[in-house]
């Protein structure tokens, strides 16, 4: 952890900032997406894609009781290889 | 072989097995008890997290309460998995970069406060306590409609196998068994799924099988039970009936409370690394989805069983072509004998209210439509399927599908599982606050390593003999504290520790009253509507839409009280001291993972 070593390092400070920041930005996008496939497409967003059928009922009910779930395990996995790829970068990886 | 010899040895081997990993995974340290000293693989984890977070609920309530319901309750499929990209995201890599035991112990450091400490024991205490009460009932409940023992009986007996693990292994033993636990609950959550599908759809795949063409009919399977169930007065399947602001709000809070919960928190310790950490948390998802992908297929699939079997014709042709199903059938023909076996449990009733000889299901509610014209034409004085429990859905589904014995024994097993591994890890995240957080934390910080091994056991003993008296007990709420866990969770937990997390701006003062607030407002909400302590009679505002606060359901509240957590603490914060440089620091160190496997040592 040097980047802990001297607090008063700005140089460190900055970096691990920066770091911080690119985290952040790839959050709002995960979560962008998490509450699109859910709150949007499943429940508000529902009667606008009712025109898409699917198998006996809508698009919006797919992704009410089977979508979201999906989406939900690939955005995890994602999200944890760009962070893998995020701390080497930044140099911070375990 | 006789169903109850088949039951008690599929049960009896895997309670067999699960004593065997005790011993095999005793533990020798605190480290081990608590963390099983962070040596979890994340594949690893992610099943034990699985089974850790599956409850009985999930096993045996979950399909019901969407088959009854149809597409309004789908806020439970989403709100009980999406918590995990919260957890993977915001909370699970930093706790555990943190390199502590408990969630109460980065409550108390982060906000540089014994207060704050104590407070977020408390809320932990109250979650996790009203959780596990529902679990023990469950244990007992299994225990009597299989293995023909009494409800207490049942719940000593799962008592006794829970305290062998648990305070011989501590974390260690609970995550090894927990992995086996979730084995055995997915198989015999699937199996039946699988050919319930195969006979209706021929899709082997449950989650294909829901949006396939149902044989018999032609049609496509959610239109056909769209139309069944509409012919007999009931709302539509698939449509969408309640409130979206309270939808929206449901699932929030079943999220965010998802992700406040203390016993799937700490399974986040177990894990070797940080990354290791963010990616359990899918592993985990990934096993939670094996379950809760075909929990919508097994619930519709089950109530399109149940009321073809009340109306034959509306198998191929429609509804009413067919007269109901006669009184006769149901106590004689071998085929309905599991109607028959689960009337005896209370779950299952039906009356000939005018002694036609026929039992007809329908909603006598509906004034109009084709159902009120059935009850006018046929003279009924009513439905007379009177009774339907939520859980026969899973329970009786073998049955109903006509599946053989060994199946039914399986469904028990994993039902056992299910209700014991949830059980375990609640109480690990009950003893380990108590030992830790109270005993080392507060009140004799100078214990040593060996004694406070032995507190962290004689906790363990402690909650398991509350938790089974309560089982034994359970007070009349117990099953109103779903709503009240995941409020509570939503609303102390998940905010503090997200703010400790992504502010170094919010200190002692604002995570203290904000924590109350959050806690408070959400107690106070549910006991307006619910009553005081959910004692009936004693609720201060009428428990209806009309009545609740811009339609805000009490169990949507956990939502607001988290928004009211994320005011108060910054509006404190605003006017209050910044935290000291050794807690800014702090928040820097948990942000980046470098350095995690250092913080092994306590």
């Amino acid at each position: 952890m040097s980047e802990r070593e001297d607090p008063s390092d700005m140089s460190d400070r900055h970096s691990s900032n920066a770091y911080w920041q690119a985290n952040l930005r790839i959050i709002y996008t995960c979560l962008a997406i998490w509450a699109l496939v859910s709150y949007g497409f499943g429940i508000i967003l529902r009667p606008l894609i009712a025109a898409i059928p699917i198998g006996g009922t809508d698009l919006g009910f797919w992704f009410a009781q089977q979508g979201s779930i999906l989406v939900f395990i690939v955005l995890i996995f994602w999200y944890a290889a760009r962070m893998n790829r995020l701390d080497a970068e930044y140099g911070v990886d375990e | 072989m006789s169903q109850f010899t088949l039951n008690l040895l599929v049960i009896g081997a895997s309670f067999a097995l699960y004593i065997g990993i005790a011993i095999w995974a005793r533990a020798g340290s605190t480290a081990e008890f608590y963390a099983a000293n962070r040596g979890v693989g994340p594949v690893m984890n992610g099943m034990a997290t699985a089974a850790d977070w599956m409850s009985a609920a999930s096993f045996i309530s979950m399909a019901g309460l969407i088959a009854f319901t149809g597409y309004d309750n789908s806020t439970y499929l989403m709100g009980w998995t999406g918590g995990y990209v919260l957890l993977a995201l915001l909370l699970a890599p930093y706790l555990r970069k943190f390199g502590k035991f408990t969630v109460p112990e980065f409550i108390g450091d982060r906000f540089y406060s014994q207060t704050a400490r104590i407070i977020g024991v408390i809320c932990l205490l109250i979650v996790s306590i009203t959780y596990v009460i529902g679990q023990m009932t469950g244990v007992g409940v299994t225990f009597s409609r299989y293995l023909q023992v009494s409800n207490s009986t049942g719940l000593w007996i799962g008592a006794a196998l829970v305290f062998c693990y648990a305070v011989l292994g501590g974390m260690k033993g609970i995550t090894y068994t927990q992995v086996a636990q979730y084995i055995v609950l997915i198989i015999a959550y699937t199996i039946p799924a699988v050919f319930i599908s195969l006979q209706l759809t021929g899709h082997v795949l449950p989650q294909l099988g829901l949006f396939a063409t149902h044989d018999a009919s032609g049609m496509a399977f959610l239109a056909k039970l769209d139309q069944v169930v509409t012919d007999l007065g009931f709302r539509q399947y698939t449509g969408h009936h309640n409130s979206t602001l309270d939808m929206v709000l449901f699932t929030m809070a079943l999220m965010i409370g998802t992700a406040g919960l203390p016993h799937v928190i700490i399974r986040f310790f177990t894990v070797p690394k940080v990354a290791d950490a963010r990616k359990s948390a899918g592993w985990a998802l990934v096993f939670i989805a094996l379950l809760y992908t075909v929990a919508p297929a097994v619930g519709s699939m089950a109530r399109f069983n149940l009321t073809t079997t009340m109306w034959p014709g509306a198998q191929a042709g429609d509804t009413f072509s067919q007269p109901a199903v006669a009184l006769s059938d149901i106590e004689s023909r071998p085929d309905l004998a599991w109607m028959r076996n689960w009337q005896t449990t209370g779950l299952l009733a039906w009356e000939d209210k005018n002694g036609d000889g026929l039992i007809q299901y329908y909603n006598d509610t509906a004034t109009e439509g084709p159902a009120a014209e059935m009850a006018a034409a046929q003279g009924l004085g009513g439905n007379e399927l009177t009774t339907v429990n939520n859980d026969i859905m899973v329970l009786a589904n073998p049955e109903i599908a006509n599946l053989p014995g060994w199946v039914v024994a399986i469904v028990a097993a994993g039902g056992l599982a299910a209700a014991l591994s949830t059980a375990a890890g609640l109480l690990l995240a009950i003893s380990s606050a108590v030992s830790h957080d109270l005993i080392k934390g507060t009140l004799r910080p100078n214990i040593s390593e060996k004694n406070e091994l032995l507190a962290a056991r004689v906790s363990m003993a402690v909650s398991i003999l509350v938790a089974t008296l309560l089982g034994l007990n359970p007070p009349g709420f117990a099953a109103q504290t779903v709503a009240l866990a995941f409020g509570l969770a939503a609303s102390s937990i998940f905010p503090v520790l997200m703010m400790g997390i992504f502010s170094s701006r919010v200190g002692k003062e604002g995570a203290i009253a904000g924590m109350i607030a959050g806690m408070l407002s959400t107690i106070l909400y549910i006991f307006a509507y619910k009553g005081w302590f959910f004692i009936a009679g004693t609720n201060m505002l009428p428990d209806t839409p009309d009545a609740w606060l811009f339609g805000i359901s009490p169990a949507s509240f956990g939502t607001i009280g988290a928004l009211i957590n994320f005011a108060v603490a910054f509006a404190v914060s605003a006017v209050s001291k910044r935290p000291p440089a050794h807690v800014q620091d702090l928040v820097e160190s948990i942000r980046v993972p470098r350095g995690a496997a250092g913080a092994i040592s306590h």
